[in-house]
């Protein structure tokens, strides 16, 4: 067991010196959650269309949007996992002695480590906007938590689904595809009580409907979290395990 | 007594060898990469692969350290059997791929401490074990240097001081100095013998050069669609073929001998190297 998280961490810490060695996409990421929160939802909430409660609409998208840049970016991991392999890194690392499942929950800690940043800049981006933002120790500690499953749930969906296509040109197709419906089809940017039933029934099979439920309730002052924290934590959890079952048995067929 | 004796004789013969293959195939669709290779490769031997592109070097390496099934057959690698003992085979083989695949955007002191880390070599002596296999490789002075910085050559010694920092049993390596310049290419063969004398490595590697095979290799093997054409040592395996044989003369005649579909054999190739991406 010792040896295993020894294993989680050399991953990890490889991936993050480079990450701190070449910054580049810890700044780009940053873009897209301003524009989301300073044009959209800025003109959202003027408009009141969307009907979010006691909770103002800027206030309310915020979770969600945190959440869909933690989404957006461990889902592209993959990529770098098939760059891996054209390089022959992975097969290196699969001839080590290391468990296949180290190997994963190593590159899910270093995805947890930019999703981190992206909590960091969404917070400043939040303050100054002016969102009542909750600052108790207690809600930030649970919500890196969180934050830390939902981007280890994504980073390691993202590496099953570059085991099974194998080419870049294939999962930027494929990533394109599945994170868009699984934006909308959640509760990042309207509540669930809005949606048709066909689409409701669909967001409750969404892992990121949790994620955002669960940020919901620890980031903003007044947020509810519909389904209770330790319900998402839990349903987050369990995904994050049947993900890293799987991925240990995919991950070694990126070889074959 | 009389009947334990021969198992035993077995047991022993099988515990001599670094490589015992038995039978070992695997097949991608109906083409077989690999048919029925039987091979021993006795410990400290520096053992050669050779083939043309597509005979199956690439796939049998790739089975023999755990990366790929066999379809049937299997092989012992240091004692234990890749199939029922992977873990245990991967504990006590080092391997170097083909591809220069040092990760460039870390330095080559990182390089080593996360293969270090990964064979779990004990942290008190990770710094010593990489003191070692950094001046063991002449790279000390670009320990600290990001490896995108690094030539080929270097690259590939600092591949070598990755594999061997656990001090594998048997050393795997796929086409070593493949486009490597000449000087590289005969400083990575003289660390090779270094390796195999010194730390008493028993070392596998594939090649189609002939030189190298000649120059390093005590023991080759000549694999032909998937099949060993021809095995010994390379004096051995000149003379069969004539008294004043090169060794690229062996090659092509173990590499194309009996084979009547020279059309056939380029399709297969194509479809293997698509096939292994």
């Amino acid at each position: 067991m010792l040896q295993f998280w020894r294993e989680c961490l050399a991953i990890a810490d490889v991936e993050l010196r480079k990450l701190v060695r070449d910054p580049t996409e810890l700044v780009s990421r940053a873009i897209q959650p301003i524009l989301w929160l300073v044009v959209f939802g800025q003109v959202l909430s003027h408009a009141r269309g969307i009907d979010t409660g006691k909770v103002g609409y800027l206030a309310f998208m915020t979770p969600g949007i945190l959440a869909q840049s933690v989404l957006f970016s461990a889902i592209f991991y993959g990529i770098a996992v098939i760059w891996e392999r054209d390089l022959g890194i992975v097969h290196k690392l699969l001839v080590s002695p290391a468990s296949r499942s180290s190997l994963i929950v190593g590159k899910a800690l270093s995805a947890d480590f930019r999703g981190l940043v992206q909590a960091a800049v969404i917070y400043v981006i939040a303050v100054a906007l002016r969102v009542p933002i909750r600052f108790e120790p207690a809600a930030m500690a649970a919500m890196v938590l969180v934050v830390t499953l939902g981007a280890a749930v994504f980073a390691t969906f993202s590496l099953i689904i570059a085991c099974i296509v194998k080419t870049r040109e294939r999962f930027m197709g494929v990533g394109q595809v599945l994170t868009m419906p699984l934006f909308f089809a959640s509760n990042a940017i309207y509540p669930l009580q809005l949606m048709p039933a066909w689409l409701r029934s669909i967001a409750t099979f969404n892992p990121l409907t949790y994620f955002v439920d669960a940020l919901r309730g620890l980031m903003i002052q007044g947020g509810q979290s519909v389904y209770g924290i330790g319900w998402d934590c839990g349903v987050l959890s369990l995904v994050f395990l049947a993900l890293l079952a799987i991925a240990a048995r995919t991950y070694p067929h990126l070889v074959r | 007594m009389s009947q334990s004796e021969p198992a035993a004789a077995a047991a022993a013969a099988t515990a001599e060898a670094a490589i015992a293959i038995t039978g070992l195939t695997r097949s991608f669709g109906d083409l077989l990469a690999v048919d029925h290779i039987d091979c021993d490769v006795a410990y400290g031997e520096i053992f050669g692969l050779l083939g043309a592109n597509g005979a199956g070097k690439s796939t049998t390496i790739k089975i023999l350290t755990t990366l790929l099934p066999a379809s049937a057959g299997t092989a012992r690698v240091a004692g234990f059997d890749i199939r029922l003992a992977s873990a245990a085979v991967r504990r006590r083989i080092g391997y170097v791929p083909q591809l220069l695949s040092a990760d460039g955007a870390l330095t080559g002191y990182e390089n080593l401490l996360l293969s270090a880390r990964l064979y779990a070599v004990a942290h008190a002596e990770q710094a010593a074990r990489i003191a070692d296999a950094l001046q063991f490789m002449g790279l000390e002075q670009a320990a600290r240097r990001l490896v995108k910085t690094y030539s080929g050559g270097m690259i590939r010694r600092l591949e070598l001081a990755q594999a061997m920092l656990h001090r594998p049993k048997v050393l795997f390596l796929d086409e070593p100095t493949i486009g490597l310049d000449p000087l590289a290419r005969h400083t990575v063969w003289e660390r090779l013998a270094h390796l195999n004398r010194d730390y008493g490595m028993t070392i596998l590697l594939t090649t189609h050069d002939m030189e190298e095979a000649e120059h390093l290799c005590g023991d080759i093997a000549i694999l032909h669609a998937g099949r060993i054409a021809a095995r010994g040592r390379p004096q051995a395996l000149k003379s069969v073929v004539s008294p004043q044989a090169t060794m690229d003369e062996v090659f092509a005649h173990f590499s194309s001998a009996s084979d009547s579909g020279r059309w056939r054999d380029t399709a297969d190739t194509r479809r293997v190297a698509r096939r292994l991406g």
